[in-house]
């Protein structure tokens, strides 16, 4: 019942199609000697109602610019975003306000994203007021049951954000994102500030939540047990583009693309002691891309044809697992270290 | 009689000292390493692991301070050395890695440079011949050209590069013992298997004793042979990493690794709500009467909420802290 059903075009709820967001960089007060920095180049993703879609890379690779182009944070280059059957990007756009409503966010930082200044109540009062609420009581009302609805006391709305710790912070902050009843969040790292130990409360909250309010979720991380716990679908992203996205099965158990395979097996196991899986040097930079594959410097089965342009294209299958590999088909499946069999027996 | 171990920590005690009150913010921490050992110390912020390195080093300052025990060091305490003894043990036979290597590292001052300098203060090198040295040691952490990366600023590296040269520091003049504070955290996780495996594997070649710092289960499993966990200033829980993770005698120990969503779990089990541990880390003000744990314990009793647990000896040489272990 976790898993999303496949349905029809109606059950989309956000749509990104070639989104691209680039950065001139550097260059004197003429623009000479400007560069790109392409952040995002060229990403599709599709979320469906109550699906939680895992997107996933390393530092850089453009997912959070992904995020705050949804948001309405960051004017795309190129590109178009589909929120609720309306256009969201260009001419058309909705204003931010309607866009508040439809779309939220719970950052990564519970200590930054906070006003100190501000009390529990303000900050999630202040939301309802711009949006037209002004009624005292039911204000009150929608506070006292979100603060519920997050596992907090209503008479802690008078607190300020120092009396909190990290956790209930973090409650803080999912409240604040869920007060104007969004359709989606997007979950930017959000528990890996937290201490290890209330990780698993900020997990089954957001899971509980998103059931009991019927919320589709994007949920950005680089925490891949995160990943594969959270997620319907997973997309990979790497240096601006998507590498490979899938059923979240397909990509923990057939990994297709070799950054992918990688990624899975660099994450150290406390019950399973192994090799990590290492790739050769570190990401590249935007600016400065390499030719053919962008993982092709790192990659351990690249061939001269991955070395030179164009770059391999986005290869959808029929079951919807696609990947952006040029040997894709030989490689697929392959973990760098062993396969998940060693999993099962030791817990 | 054996040989006396590497460092040997001793009821270590270190106070917070706030102006008006002294507060244990570590209590009663006893443990060793012996050479060529891999020993982790786990546990979540403010449980007191990273003072407790410090303190192995004579990195403690103000408000900060060693109340009681004793840190020996191949057999010789070292708390009350004179500071230019002090010294030159630090970078010499004990170095030490830090998680923000941009902090850590001379942001005006070429890498190449700092390299050098632990031969010349440590080893009384010419600067002609530390500079030599120190193109070899950023060879042997794998940076790319190094003879032209000795010249580069720390601003000019990546994270996972600078991580590289915190390393060669550190191992420049072949410690017997590497303190590596979370070492990884600020990394990708891509970078930090790299950096991780070259940690381990020059230390292994060197015979260099590890004690690796983390809040992260699975990596301490993955780099050390024996694993003590710390919760609100005390070890509860010591063992070999196998025993410690997969049969866990204390509930702490065992209700992380049990909330952990570990990669596979899903695939293998189904989705199954995380187990969690109730409430909050305790700050060190407010570290609970008996065992500080009881609070947020599924088996405290009266006992618990009494009396402060002592060490016990379990059959397979771990020790627990706990009147309910398993």
């Amino acid at each position: 019942m976790h898993d999303a059903a496949h349905g029809s075009a109606d059950d989309v709820i956000l749509r990104v199609e070639d989104l691209a967001v680039h950065y001139p960089i550097g260059g004197g007060l003429r623009g000479g000697g400007r560069r790109l920095l392409r952040a995002v180049d060229g990403v599709d993703l599709e979320l469906k109602r109550g699906e939680c879609l895992g997107l996933v890379g390393e530092s850089g690779c453009g997912k959070s610019t992904v995020a705050l182009s949804i948001l309405g944070l960051q004017t795309p280059t190129r590109g178009r975003i589909v929120l609720d059957g309306q256009v969201v990007t260009g001419g058309q756009s909705l204003d931010r306000m309607a866009l508040a409503r439809i779309v939220q966010i719970v950052f990564q930082d519970p200590y930054a994203s906070l006003n100190p200044r501000q009390s529990v109540r303000r900050t999630l009062e202040a939301p309802l007021r711009l949006h037209g609420m002004t009624a005292k009581s039911e204000i009150d009302g929608r506070i006292e049951a979100m603060l519920s609805h997050v596992g907090l006391r209503p008479e802690q709305a008078g607190r300020y954000p120092h009396e909190f710790s990290g956790g209930q912070r973090q409650r803080i902050g999912i409240a604040r994102a869920l007060i104007l009843n969004p359709r989606i969040v997007i979950c930017d790292e959000p528990v890996s500030a937290l201490d290890v130990s209330i990780r698993a409360q900020i997990i089954n909250l957001l899971l509980e939540l998103k059931e009991t309010l019927g919320l589709s979720y994007i949920m950005i991380s680089h925490d891949l047990g995160v990943v594969e716990h959270m997620s319907d679908r997973v997309a990979v992203m790497y240096l601006g583009r998507i590498v490979e996205s899938g059923d979240w099965r397909e990509i923990f158990e057939r990994p297709a693309h070799p950054y992918t395979q990688t990624l899975i097996s660099a994450i150290p196991d406390p019950l399973r002691r192994a090799p990590l899986a290492t790739t050769r040097g570190e990401p590249p930079s935007p600016l400065n891309p390499p030719d053919g594959c962008a993982f092709n410097p790192r990659c351990r089965h690249a061939e001269a044809v991955c070395r030179r342009a164009p770059a391999p294209s986005l290869d959808v299958r029929p079951d919807g697992h696609a990947v952006r590999c040029w040997r894709a088909d030989e490689i697929a499946g392959q973990t760098v270290a062993e396969p998940s069999a060693a999993f099962n027996g030791s817990s | 009689m054996t040989a006396p171990p590497l460092i040997e920590v001793d009821g270590l005690r270190i106070d917070l000292d706030d102006g008006s009150r002294r507060t244990a913010a570590v209590e009663g921490v006893s443990f060793r390493i012996d050479r060529g050992e891999t020993f982790g110390l786990v546990g979540e912020s403010g449980c007191g692991k990273s003072i407790s390195a410090l303190a192995l080093i004579g990195l403690l300052r103000r408000p900060l301070s060693i109340g009681a025990g004793a840190i020996r060091f191949d057999g010789r305490e070292i708390q009350g050395l004179p500071a230019a003894e002090q010294r030159a043990l630090r970078g010499n036979r004990i170095a030490m890695i830090f998680q923000e290597p941009m902090t850590a590292l001379n942001p005006v001052s070429p890498i190449g440079r700092q390299i050098a300098e632990m031969f010349v203060l440590h080893q009384g090198k010419s600067w002609r011949e530390a500079d030599r040295l120190a193109v070899e040691a950023l060879a042997s952490v794998r940076v790319p050209a190094p003879e032209r990366r000795v010249k580069d600023y720390p601003h000019q590296l990546s994270g996972g590069m600078r991580q590289r040269v915190m390393i060669a520091i550190a191992l420049a003049c072949g410690p017997d013992l590497l303190i590596a504070d979370e070492p990884t955290t600020a990394l990708d996780v891509t970078v930090q298997a790299e950096i991780i495996e070259l940690m381990r594997n020059l230390c292994a070649e060197r015979g260099t004793a590890i004690l690796m710092i983390s809040h992260d289960l699975g990596l301490v499993a993955n780099v050390c042979r024996r694993v003590a966990v710390m919760y609100a200033g005390r070890i509860v829980e010591e063992r070999g990493s196998d025993a410690l993770f997969r049969a866990s005698a204390h509930p702490y120990t065992k209700g992380l690794v049990d909330s952990l969503p570990r990669l596979g779990t899903r695939a293998a089990l189904g989705r199954s709500k995380l187990k969690e541990i109730a409430g909050v880390v305790p700050a060190i003000a407010d570290f609970p009467a008996g065992c500080r744990f009881n609070p947020r314990c599924m088996q405290a009793t009266e006992i618990c909420r009494s009396t402060a647990p002592e060490t016990t000896r379990l059959g397979d040489g771990g020790l627990v802290r706990c009147h309910h272990h398993a």
